[in-house]
């Protein structure tokens, strides 16, 4: 309990670095993945099958995979790009983007379809159609799981601690390893950081699924 | 293909929808051309030295080497050992917590659900560093214990999820029959549970696979960790790429394989919550489509049942 205590404000700086690695790449996959999610669902074949593809290869390789190419492999390639903290802001959000997607999708897909079609017999268009009456409902049941995609990057992001970045994790492992009698307390600090901001995110969802049950 | 979204298009939304779609082909060939452009061309080192592109044979040549392939043998074995061993005690520790959440006694109820909550949110990497250090168990024991218990919970709330979904008769019959209610449970809810939920069960099972890849970090040598480490050093950083991409395609192969089976279980139990989300079809942009999302003939619990499983199974990991 005694190095947690002496090293709070690595602690401190250990959580601060996890919340914005987690809204920065919680933003940039929330931008890539409802392009990948428009690029699902649009009248263009080659948009589609290009987005499938991105889908399918994304969430079927390790997240250790991903981000082992961005902090080795870029910089292999191209020596410039050696910034660490951007590798792994680009590899999280490249991994997350098409769990967005799914979610978006999904939501999507949860409107009845009834709706669009009474939106269609009325005689909207198909920009009409998603602006006015699908995606208005789509928001709200989007939102649950989407908030549980950004439960598992905040747990993600531990992944990148381990390739070169300090956040929660790298904090934890180097605080261990000088304090070998503490080890216990360490991880058990830590644990509770992540549960801060998982289980408040939980909640969250929980208390939306609620309201979207009333409405539906 | 037939959108509710939109018509049947006409000759002129034809040449347009053609225009997009050379357009959008092209800007998207272009993007992949100039990434393996980057690839393809020749690298410059710090030294100022240049060495030949990624794609270049040279850089492959190792794959020659019958050594380098017994290593793939070995990484990829330790790999799906500590998946299987962890796989099979996950579903353990899943029947195991299911049963636990919903006893009867507060006594039992209430520490269950504090330890699913604490197993579900935090990390799997951190708890691996903790069965590790703590427990001093050695890498193998890390990954598999923590794969174990954090997928057993994700398991267990589906299976709990499952059961609850069931109509009320079949407990009932149950017990009308004279069967205990842990008997009632085993023998009448439990199995029509897990097949609903095996699709969620094998998706499950597809993040705990990818997950052992985490073994690099705390120092178990499966696939990545025995190509990028040990392979990777005595072949020197000029076969980076070549291992590397040999790793990515084995296990982007048996993903694909497990999401496949995945599906066709889904279709094969007939289980309409499990196959609707693992097609994402069914509603506005499916490709066929049979019913409306909400499905009036099945019983109430089975949306909330459908939003609990589709939540398990979209947040990854």
């Amino acid at each position: 309990m005694d190095a947690v205590l002496a090293e709070l404000p690595a602690f401190a700086r250990a959580f601060g670095a996890t919340l914005s690695l987690l809204l920065i790449s919680g933003f940039g996959a929330l931008v890539l993945g409802v392009i990948i999610a428009a690029m699902r669902i649009s009248p263009v074949a080659s948009l589609r099958a290009f987005a499938t593809v991105y889908t399918e290869i994304f969430r079927n390789v390790p997240l250790t995979l991903v981000l082992f190419f961005c902090a080795t492999l870029i910089p292999y390639i191209n020596a410039s790009f050696s910034d660490y903290y951007v590798l792994a802001l680009l590899g999280l959000t490249v991994y997350t983007s098409p769990f967005v997607a799914e979610a978006v999708r999904s939501g999507i897909n949860g409107v009845a379809v009834g709706q669009a079609e009474a939106a269609r017999a009325i005689g909207l268009g198909f920009g009409q159609v998603l602006t006015l009456v699908v995606l208005p409902q789509a928001v709200r049941m989007v939102i649950p799981p989407l908030i549980n995609v950004f439960i598992a990057l905040t747990k993600n992001t531990s992944v990148a601690g381990a390739f070169f970045i300090f956040e929660l994790f790298a904090n934890a492992r180097g605080q261990a390893n000088q304090y070998g009698g503490d080890v216990i307390a360490i991880l058990v600090a830590t644990a509770v950081l992540y549960l801060v901001i998982t289980i408040t995110l939980g909640r969250i969802a929980e208390a939306v699924e609620r309201k979207v049950a009333v409405l539906r | 293909m037939s959108s509710v979204l939109y018509d049947a298009p006409g000759p002129k939304a034809r040449r347009r929808s053609r225009i997009i779609s050379v357009v959008g082909t092209l800007f998207i060939a272009a993007v992949l051309g100039a990434v393996i452009w980057v690839f393809a061309s020749p690298r410059v080192t710090a030294g100022g030295a240049t060495q030949p592109g990624l794609f270049d044979p040279t850089r492959w040549d190792i794959f020659l080497d019958r050594a380098l392939w017994r290593g793939v043998g070995e990484g990829l074995a330790a790999t799906l050992r500590a998946a299987a061993l962890a796989s099979v005690l996950a579903i353990a520790v899943g029947v195991l917590l299911s049963f636990l959440r919903t006893a009867r006694s507060k006594i039992v109820r209430v520490p269950t659900t504090v330890l699913l909550e604490f197993l579900r949110g935090m990390p799997v990497l951190l708890m691996m560093l903790f069965i590790l250090l703590v427990m001093n168990t050695g890498s193998f024991l890390a990954v598999v214990i923590a794969l174990a218990l954090y997928n057993g919970a994700i398991i267990g709330e589906a299976l709990r999820a499952g059961v609850a979904s069931l109509p009320k008769g079949q407990r009932e019959a149950g017990l009308s029959v004279g069967l205990t209610p842990l008997r009632t449970r085993f023998l009448i809810e439990f199995p029509q549970a897990f097949r609903q939920m095996l699709p969620i069960i094998i998706a499950q099972l597809v993040v705990l696979l990818k997950d052992t890849s985490l073994g690099y970090i705390v120092g178990y040598p499966e696939l990545l960790r025995t190509m990028m480490q040990n392979y990777g050093t005595f072949f020197g950083s000029y076969y980076l790429f070549s291992l590397f991409f040999v790793v990515f395609a084995i296990y982007l192969g048996i993903n694909l394989l497990l999401s496949w089976l995945a599906r066709v279980v889904a279709r094969r139990t007939g289980n309409q919550a499990a196959t609707n989300f693992m097609n994402g079809g069914g509603g506005i942009f499916g490709r066929r489509r049979k019913k409306d999302f909400v499905d009036l003939s099945q019983p109430e619990g089975s949306v909330a049942l459908a939003g609990a499983a589709s939540n398990d199974f979209s947040s990854d990991n």
